[in-house]
């Protein structure tokens, strides 16, 4: 039932410098919107202004198509999960799940069921006597969520909910609260600085960085057409590859020292310019066939072996590639490998600008989705 | 062999013995000193008849406690101490929660309160009665010109046995409020701001906000604050040595200014040394009330 409209919304605390600027931003109904972003870069302050928690410097912010810049926070019908959960430590779990219901005026019975529901949901039933420094972090996590599932507020704003668990946990609740979301409908605002996260919970991503949206769109989106070299570079692991890349008769230069031999056809693709900034993920870099003539020296100096696939970073100027492979190569740093790369799985960047000026033109897997 | 390694062994442990007797020696030198012997003393001196230079005269059993608890005057003393205590730290602690809360807001222009609030902390006990004094001057009094401006007649507000123990009692929670709200500052300043976010949230108000997170969050705080606060009143002394010297007619006479008139004026060592123990069993027993207490409600995070 909540959908939220961000216009030209700026926010500043010293009235000097803009924490966000300009954000114009619409989250439907039902939709698991990510903010994510490195630290800083206002997630947190946009979440806030939100919630009303902080005033508006300037722009708009809708909710259900009502301008709610003035609105109290109660009014604005939304649960909030900290990332510290926020819970108080003095009451029982029962009393932190029910928190706030009785400002609400929810009849003790009503009250009664959402606790017994949102408890069994969450796995909580056996814990609603304890305080909250008896539990184990997730579970605490869990409380927290359970006190926004009991407010039954259509919209849900979560702060780093999850960036106090250890990674396997931390794996199994992006799951779970996923799987929350759908069930109860709820519209979730979620800020992270985990791009993982991002990745595999959002239905649509917003990366900021310094106060200013870099890019919006579904995590497929974002992947496949990042609008720009940070996003391309804060978006997917391994990072992706970023150099310059400068267009001679032999072929592309990266770094001013990798000559990359292109051949006719990908010749005739090559965006305008003769000067880029070029990206390419770690899986398009090929090992390269014998005898192959495209194919380019290089000199490893260091391997990640993962098991299901190996990770070689390699010099290019002076900085370092990774390319992704799956399957278990033993190599050895210091060891003379041959790769290849095709220009058409490299991304064009303005070099100036670093705007995206040309897509990857083949995605590896995603052709093979498609088709 | 093995056997004289074994007394070896044994020697070692025990060589260490004077080591740490040397150590302590300081410590326990100055506690026997200053705290047991003076207790010790103070007990024994309850149960004797003593001269005026203090010396122990004769050995009188109990009759010193019961002479006091027959005596009208440390009757009197007693119900008084307990009226000022009731008086005292109730107030003190509400309006110091009450100004901490409100003034922890991070409002432009907060600093000056805080520094206005928690000032009393540094006046002494002396300069806060000259202060005081000139306010309760029967006729020159800033207190009584204002009651006079409002057509009412002026209240000997040291001199009236009716007056003075309130008078006594505002000072005191005057003088104790710097403290305790600096105290209860602390404890606010260590609460999470989500937790009040939370409130704000779900659209508790103000009293909401203070009965289920506020006082739940600080009260190790409130806990120290109300101890500190009824061990003060029980101990009062210097105010009223200042003020109001017990009177009038005893009205001001609290239990340890009694217990010094009786000691250093009087010279009856026995009985003051009685009150003393009856004062120490009172302190007593508030602290064991309040560790109990403090165990059950307070929530430490
Ligand atoms: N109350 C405040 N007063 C002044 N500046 C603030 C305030 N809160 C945040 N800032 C500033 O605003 C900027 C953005 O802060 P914010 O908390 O939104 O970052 P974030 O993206 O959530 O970072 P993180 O991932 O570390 O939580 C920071 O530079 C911070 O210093
Ligand atoms: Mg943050």
């Amino acid at each position: 039932m909540s959908k939220i409209e961000l216009r030209d919304l700026t926010k500043s605390y010293d009235g000097k410098v803009n924490i966000l600027e300009k954000i114009n931003l619409e989250v439907e109904e039902g939709e698991f919107y990510v903010l994510v972003g490195p630290s800083g870069c206002g997630k947190s302050t946009l979440l806030r202004v939100i919630a009303g928690l902080e005033k508006i410097t300037d722009g708009t912010l809708k909710i259900d198509g009502k301008t709610a810049n003035h609105m109290l926070p109660k009014d604005r019908s939304l649960s909030m999960v900290f990332q510290n959960y926020a819970l108080y430590p003095h009451m029982t779990v029962k009393d932190n799940i029910l928190f706030g219901l009785d400002v609400k005026k929810v009849p003790k019975e009503e009250q009664k069921r959402r606790l017994a529901e949102a408890a069994e949901m969450l796995g909580l039933t056996p814990y609603l006597k304890r305080k909250p420094r008896e539990l184990s972090g997730g579970q605490r996590q869990r409380v927290a969520l359970a006190r926004s599932v009991c407010s039954q507020a259509p919209l849900c704003l979560m702060d780093e909910p999850l960036s106090n668990l250890d990674a396997k946990l931390r794996g199994q609740m992006r799951t779970e609260i996923r799987r929350l979301q759908k069930k109860l409908g709820l519209t979730v605002i979620y800020v992270t600085h985990d791009q993982v996260e991002a990745m595999t919970m959002g239905d649509r991503i917003m990366v900021l960085q310094g106060g200013k949206i870099q890019q919006t769109g579904t995590p497929l989106e974002l992947y496949n057409e990042p609008a720009n070299t940070f996003v391309a570079g804060f978006i997917g692991s391994p990072q992706m590859n970023l150099a310059r890349a400068r267009m001679t008769d032999m072929g592309l230069i990266l770094n001013d020292s990798l000559l990359m031999p292109v051949s006719e056809e990908e010749r005739g693709r090559l965006p305008q310019g003769g000067r880029w900034q070029i990206g390419v993920r770690a899986e398009q870099i090929e090992l390269a066939a014998a005898g192959d003539p495209l194919a380019i020296p290089v000199r490893v100096v260091n391997t990640e072996m993962m098991g299901n696939e190996t990770q070689v970073l390699f010099e290019v100027g002076k900085e370092l590639f990774t390319a992704r492979w799956t399957g278990q190569y033993l190599i050895e740093a210091g060891q003379d490998l041959a790769i290849r790369l095709s220009a058409d799985s490299f991304h064009f960047f303005d070099e100036a600008s670093g705007m995206l000026t040309r897509a990857a033109l083949q995605i590896k897997g995603h052709a093979a989705l498609t088709a | 062999m093995a056997r004289k390694n074994k007394k070896e062994a044994e020697e070692k442990q025990k060589k260490p013995l004077p080591l740490w007797i040397i150590y302590l020696l300081p410590s326990m030198l100055i506690f026997t000193l200053f705290v047991i012997y003076p207790f010790v003393k103070t007990i024994v001196t309850s149960f004797f008849a003593t001269s005026n230079t203090g010396a122990l005269t004769q050995m009188v059993g109990l009759s010193n406690y019961i002479s006091l608890f027959t005596s009208e005057t440390y009757l009197h003393s007693l119900g008084t101490t307990f009226l000022y205590t009731i008086l005292t730290v109730p107030l003190t602690v509400v309006i110091s929660l009450l100004l901490a809360v409100l003034s922890s807001s991070n409002l432009p222009g907060m600093g000056v309160f805080r520094t206005i609030f928690s000032s009393t902390m540094g006046i002494s006990v002396a300069a806060g009665s000259v202060f005081w004094n000139l306010l309760f001057h029967p006729t020159a009094g800033l207190l009584n010109r204002v009651v006079q401006w409002f057509g009412g007649e002026p209240i000997g507000w040291l001199t009236d046995t009716n007056f003075a123990v309130y008078s006594i009692a505002a000072v005191s929670i005057w003088m104790n409020i710097g403290f305790s709200y600096l105290v209860l500052m602390g404890g606010l300043k260590n609460i999470d701001d989500s937790h009040y976010e939370s409130v704000e949230i779900v659209g508790g108000g103000f009293f909401y906000r203070l009965r289920k997170v506020t006082i739940p969050l600080i009260s190790p705080s409130l806990f120290f604050v109300v101890t500190i606060s009824l061990i003060n009143a029980f101990q009062s002394f210097g105010l009223i040595d200042m003020l109001t010297g017990g009177g009038p007619n005893n009205s001001t006479n609290l239990m340890v200014y009694k217990l010094y008139n009786d000691a250093f004026v009087n010279f009856r060592f026995g009985s003051a040394s009685a009150q003393g123990i009856v004062l120490f069993i009172l302190i007593f027993l508030i602290s064991r009330l309040q560790t109990k207490l403090t165990e059950r409600l307070v929530t430490y995070q």
